[in-house]
């Protein structure tokens, strides 16, 4: 599995341009890229495209798509710490600026670990497409068959899973240290999770309009941190809610429907600002 | 009507600063605005044709 | 109705057509804000409460009134211009951007204003105010994608999606921001809503928003002209209008 996998969809390994310019100017048959594909010597690759085209393949091309970008980003592992490092740096922040009081850090705890986690998210969006778009792989993705909006999906998931997920289980940790009040740990850790799922599929939107731009970092986050206010506020309310005592069903609700609307629309937003990157 | 003098008018019942620093940064802003765009648009129309003369006296040269 | 579609298309026929439209709401606009604002500041009765400086009510809400319906208007010309590929919706869409974000920083100055007699303070997070502020950022996230690219149709179909996907946002924050400020700031007043408001209060505000409306309409048809001669400099048609018009001016002056 992983070795199929792999070669289809990081054809890039293997000349990535040639096999994009010949699909072009062959058109997308599958025996035309079939016979170029044999021709450049690509055996393996070979196998794998026709399964991809003639089986529909729809779920394998996510599938390979998901191993491939984990595969890749558990071998930059810098990357996938960076943010995680980031989080725990800016939380020590508060403490040494505002006050090392436990009564006063355990007040605006559940706001700080929500923002520090948010920027954390932030950091790590630059990266999501950027070594795709700078090796030619995004330009593969674009031609594929199967629809762009779920290869990125995938391509979501997978930031999520390596940024999004550990932030959430490390934030209780760093929640101890700034005296969050007992009781919230869980909400805090469910809250986040169901968050930055939200955050990643939006921040993705932009990610993809600024893939293009040489210096596209500063204006990422001026294009999607607005749009981040109703997860933040939903979601350091469930913690807020948590400590109070309240029901924090309802915010995890919200935070849901937030997570639901953002699955079915940001994908196609994803897709559409990623053609606009590609095709300049 | 609401005053009885222009003085009394101009006072605003105490609030002067306020409603007259709103009202006088809309007006400023509102006509700044025109002025924008009719500068923008005489000077776009004048480029115009600058450049249409210039290509005119460049083809005359040539003959 | 599709033929009127590719019609609207043209940017020639649209810059007829609007130097045509274009006198009408400039006189509306003068006329609506003339009569809104010496009847809202000479006519209008003192509110109860607030005195006179319950009088910002009449620039404060045609500003944010605007401020919002440029954004919708500003995203409907996205999506006409990236389904039907139509210029002209761009070109508005960009000369819309900077208006609205300045009718934002009106909107937010005068309410900042109006917070000092009020409230006793220059700024409150109210929940207006904050949804105010976020609209702004979203508008200069708008300008800053739209300059940011080398490739203007890159620049153009970038700002569209922005766009859309902010104002599918825009109720997304606003109802947010509501919840989070009524749980924060319990039954606090707050600086529009009120209870009843006599006709002689609310027939000036009227005028005065429908008076800004106007406004915004002329506006961005001149603005829009402009942005046709900008981008249309090089076409026959833009070198021959603007080269006849020379003619007629000169002869003008010269009489």
């Amino acid at each position: 599995m992983h070795s199929t996998s792999h070669s289809a969809s990081d054809s890039s390994s293997d000349g990535a341009a040639r096999s994009a310019s010949q699909r072009s100017a062959h058109g997308s048959s599958p025996s035309a890229l079939e016979s170029a594909l044999q021709e450049a010597g690509a055996v393996k690759e070979a196998q794998a495209w026709p399964l991809l085209e003639h089986q529909g393949g729809l779920m394998l091309a996510v599938k390979a798509t998901l191993v491939r970008d984990l595969t890749l980003l558990l071998r930059r592992r810098g990357e996938v710490l960076n943010p995680l490092v980031f989080f725990a740096l800016v939380i020590t922040l508060f403490p040494i600026a505002i006050s090392p009081d436990p009564e006063l850090l355990a007040v605006i705890a559940p706001g700080l670990l929500w923002v520090a986690a948010l920027l954390a998210a932030l950091l790590s969006l630059d990266s999501l497409f950027r070594s795709d778009y700078d090796d030619g792989s995004l330009e593969q993705l674009l031609l594929a068959t199967q629809p762009l909006a779920a290869l990125s999906l995938a391509k979501v998931a997978v930031h999520w899973l390596l940024t999004g997920l550990p932030l959430a289980l490390m934030a209780p940790l760093l929640g101890i240290m700034l005296a969050l009040p007992a009781g919230s740990y869980a909400v805090l850790a469910l809250s986040l999770a169901l968050g930055t799922a939200s955050l990643s599929l939006i921040g993705a939107i932009g990610a993809a309009l600024t893939v293009g731009l040489a210096r596209g970092g500063v204006l990422l986050s001026l294009l999607i941190l607005p749009l981040y206010i109703p997860v933040l506020i939903f979601g350091a309310g469930a913690v807020q809610a948590a400590i109070l005592g309240d029901g924090v069903a309802a915010h995890l609700a919200i935070l849901g429907a937030l997570l639901a609307a953002a699955l079915m629309l940001a994908p196609w937003a994803i897709a559409a600002s990623l053609r606009i990157s590609i095709n300049g | 009507m609401a005053f009885t003098s222009f003085t009394e008018f101009l006072a605003m019942g105490g609030h002067a600063p306020y409603v007259w620093s709103a009202w006088g940064v809309t007006a400023l802003l509102l006509v700044a605005t025109v002025w924008h765009a009719r500068v923008e648009q005489r000077q776009l129309l004048n480029g115009i044709k600058r450049r249409a003369r210039r290509a005119n006296s460049l083809r005359g040269n040539a003959q | 109705m599709w033929a009127f579609i590719h019609k609207l298309g043209s940017p020639k026929w649209f810059y007829g057509i609007s130097a045509k439209l274009q006198p009408w709401f400039w006189a509306a606009a003068a006329l609506l804000l003339l009569v809104g604002s010496l009847w809202g500041l000479v006519f209008a009765p003192a509110d109860y409460q607030q005195g006179n400086s319950f009088r910002i009510i009449y620039v404060h809400v045609p500003a944010a009134f605007l401020a919002q319906s440029i954004f919708i208007s500003m995203a409907v010309s996205g999506l006409v211009f990236m389904v039907w590929k139509i210029k002209v919706a761009d070109m508005a869409a960009a000369v819309m951007a900077p208006l609205g974000a300045a009718m934002t920083i009106v909107a937010l100055f005068s309410g900042a204003v109006w917070g000092v007699p009020t409230w006793g303070t220059w700024w409150m997070w109210d929940a207006r105010l904050t949804s105010m502020l976020i609209l702004l950022f979203l508008y200069l996230g708008v300008i800053a994608l739209r300059g940011a690219f080398s490739s203007r149709d890159s620049a153009s179909r970038a700002a569209s999606v922005l766009a859309m996907v902010g104002v599918i946002n825009i109720p997304i924050i606003k109802y947010s921001v509501d919840w989070w400020y009524t749980l924060h700031q319990p039954a606090s007043f707050t600086l529009t809503s009120r209870p009843t408001m006599p006709t002689e209060m609310w027939l000036p505000l009227v005028i005065m928003v429908l008076g800004f409306y106007s406004f915004f309409i002329a506006l961005t048809l001149m603005r829009t002209r402009s942005e046709i001669l900008r981008r249309e400099a090089s076409k026959r048609w833009v070198q021959d209008l603007v080269n006849g018009q020379t003619v007629h001016v000169q002869a003008e002056e010269t009489r």
